[in-house]
């Protein structure tokens, strides 16, 4: 059977690979839209936070025998902390002046918390194992579906739509929108609008720890695996604008399943494809396809 | 203040001032036309040389009219490969070769301009970084840039087929006298008519616009000035170095030329010039004795220049006069 004169079992696999990315990038850009929608701050150092949380995940399996599962948990924990740590240490002292600062503070941070693990691990891939329970495929019949991947796909989903429903549905999520759009009257009404800025920084910061981990046993882990998808993140944000949670969430998955589909028909622009859809989107609807018109 | 002395009123101060820049200039550039008999070596000085352009080229737009671009090292790099490609394959002069990498960079920074401008602030930043990577990538695919290894060899050759630059000396004169051509060409641009339509853009654009400026036009402008500089830069270090290679075009070499703007001083002349200065020569002094710590010494430096010394040295030295010289007055 042939899909476009491709083979469906090679076009399926590049989908479900394209599902996979645009999880991540959904995942990160989200993240990116909160932090930036509380603290003015366009996080540049979201690629390195995301390699972290690869890392930890890696070392706390190498070194301390501790499994994917614990890892789950502790490494989007760790990076969260570290979070809250630059949140309070560096980007605290930043909130008055122009978001510009915000991005090359961050900037500058990423290139040290990179520059640390080249030094200590080297540029060449660290390899992760798939967690035993999620490893094989199952045939569906019309395809082999590999398990890790299909949980990425979802995991990732449940978490996007999580966080929706918390920043969109609850009473916290009220608080967080309302600082979004007057800070100083939300602290007026009684929040405490440093520490609510502190744990959203963190939260993203997690978020993008835990985008990390599911990403360890697919990818190689290595110290420039942020940088090269924080930039192609970038244009999702640019392509989805950040003025939206489902936009980014639709946006980033939108935008690796086009990414998949390139490498299906034309592999040598499956690397520029989202860039070139930034140009296109910005010649015709330049606030982005979820933003409002400045 | 002692009273035998009159005071001098705060326009002298400034004339004063004034003078005191021009002869410090003077002597800079007595010591740099010395500088192959004072036994600096002089390819390093030629590199720094190239940085500087590329700093003041890139200072003309975050400095003069308040963009900020994170794609700069495309069209230093792009420059640089059509300089080396140019010169390698198709035996071009120096001078065609170095010209037709800064025309080729300004057309590039024509088509990323008409894209960049029509978003400000932070998105303008992330949206010159994407279409520097669609560069990047281009570099790496293209089949005339020679992908993973780059453009190796590229022959000085003769300037107006003429004057070999083969000779460090020679080269060095060439490279000395295109810079203090682009470092007064930039200042001239800034003080012009249309550099202080693109400070009031930096300023209160929503009032550039009220009073009838084409402000898009002059943004555009700007950076396609911007860019064709950086690639004259870029064109330049191709030559001195006798290569073109990935990380002209990598995003860190964007990271890079805004770091040298940033220590040096945002929006001041010579803030640039000393800040490729620091970060040339720190890179030269560490390269070879503490591997990747470069990159988390610059990165060290980002946050200190972000969080504490906003207006580079430069700046925080003018500042540091100006209120000397208020005082007295």
């Amino acid at each position: 059977m042939e899909i476009f004169g491709i083979p469906h079992q090679a076009f399926l696999g590049q989908l479900l690979l394209g599902l996979v990315n645009g999880a991540f990038y959904a995942m990160l850009s989200l993240g990116l839209a909160v932090i930036f929608g509380l603290l003015d701050v366009v996080n540049f150092a979201h690629g390195a936070l995301y390699m972290l949380g690869a890392f930890v995940a890696w070392l706390l399996l190498d070194k301390l025998g501790i499994n994917y599962w614990f890892a789950l948990v502790l490494a989007p924990l760790t990076v969260g902390a570290l979070g809250v740590v630059i949140e309070r240490l560096f980007l605290k002292h930043l909130y008055k002046l122009d978001p510009l600062y915000g991005l090359l503070l961050t900037f500058g941070l990423a290139l040290i918390i990179e520059g640390i693990f080249r030094e200590l691990f080297g540029s060449s891939g660290q390899e992760y194992p798939v967690p035993a329970l999620l490893q094989g495929a199952t045939n569906l019949g019309f395809m082999i579906l590999p398990i890790y991947r299909t949980w990425v796909v979802v995991v990732s989903l449940a978490v996007c739509l999580g966080t929706w429903y918390l920043i969109e549905r609850t009473r916290l999520g009220a608080y967080l929108r309302a600082g979004t759009e007057n800070a100083s009257l939300v602290q007026a009404f009684g929040i405490n609008v440093p520490v609510m800025v502190m744990l959203t920084y963190g939260a993203g910061a997690a978020l993008a720890g835990l985008a990390g981990v599911l990403a360890a046993p697919i990818i190689q882990v290595n110290p420039l695996m942020g940088s090269n998808l924080i930039i192609v993140v970038f244009a999702v944000v640019v392509i989805g604008g950040m003025g939206s949670i489902m936009g980014s969430i639709l946006t980033g998955l939108a935008l690796g399943v086009v990414e998949g589909l390139t490498r299906v028909f034309y592999p040598e622009a499956s690397a520029i494809v989202v860039f070139v859809i930034m140009v296109i989107v910005l010649m015709i609807r330049p606030a982005g396809l979820f933003g409002k018109e400045a | 203040m002692t009273s035998t002395r009159t005071p001098m009123t705060y326009t002298h101060q400034m004339a004063r001032a004034a003078r005191v820049v021009r002869i410090t200039y003077l002597v800079l550039l007595v010591i740099a036309l010395l500088a192959p008999l004072l036994g600096l070596y002089p390819v390093f000085v030629m590199k720094l040389l190239c940085f500087a352009i590329f700093a003041s080229a890139f200072n003309l737009l975050l400095g003069f009219t308040g963009l900020l671009s994170f794609g700069h090292a495309a069209f230093f790099g792009s420059a640089a490969y059509i300089t080396g490609w140019l010169i390698k394959a198709h035996n071009l002069t120096p001078e065609l070769g170095i010209l037709a990498g800064a025309a080729g960079a300004g057309a590039i920074g024509l088509l990323i301009g008409l894209v960049a401008i029509r978003r400000q602030g932070i998105y303008f930043a992330m949206i010159t970084m994407a279409l520097a990577q669609l560069v990047y990538f281009f570099c790496l695919q293209a089949p005339f840039t020679g992908g993973e290894d780059g453009l190796q060899g590229v022959p000085r050759g003769n300037l107006f087929g003429l004057i070999p630059l083969m000779s460090d000396t020679a080269m060095y004169y060439l490279v000395m006298a295109v810079f203090v051509a682009c470092f007064l060409g930039i200042s001239r641009i800034v003080t012009s008519p249309f550099g202080q339509v693109l400070k009031m853009i930096r300023e209160n654009e929503p009032r550039a616009i009220s009073l009838g400026y084409q402000v898009d036009r002059y943004k555009l402008l700007a950076f396609v000035l911007s860019a064709a500089l950086s690639g004259l830069a870029g064109s330049l270090k191709t030559l001195v170095m006798g290569f073109a290679t990935l990380s002209d075009v990598h995003w860190s070499m964007s990271g890079e030329v805004i770091l040298m703007t940033l220590l040096g001083g945002v929006g001041t002349f010579f803030g640039p010039v000393f800040g490729a200065g620091i970060v040339i020569s720190l890179q030269d002094l560490l390269a070879d004795k503490v591997g990747s710590w470069v990159t988390v010494i610059i990165g060290v430096i980002f946050v200190i220049c972000v969080l504490a010394f906003r207006k580079g040295v430069v700046g925080e030295l003018r500042d540091w006069l100006d209120r000397r010289r208020k005082q007295a007055a």
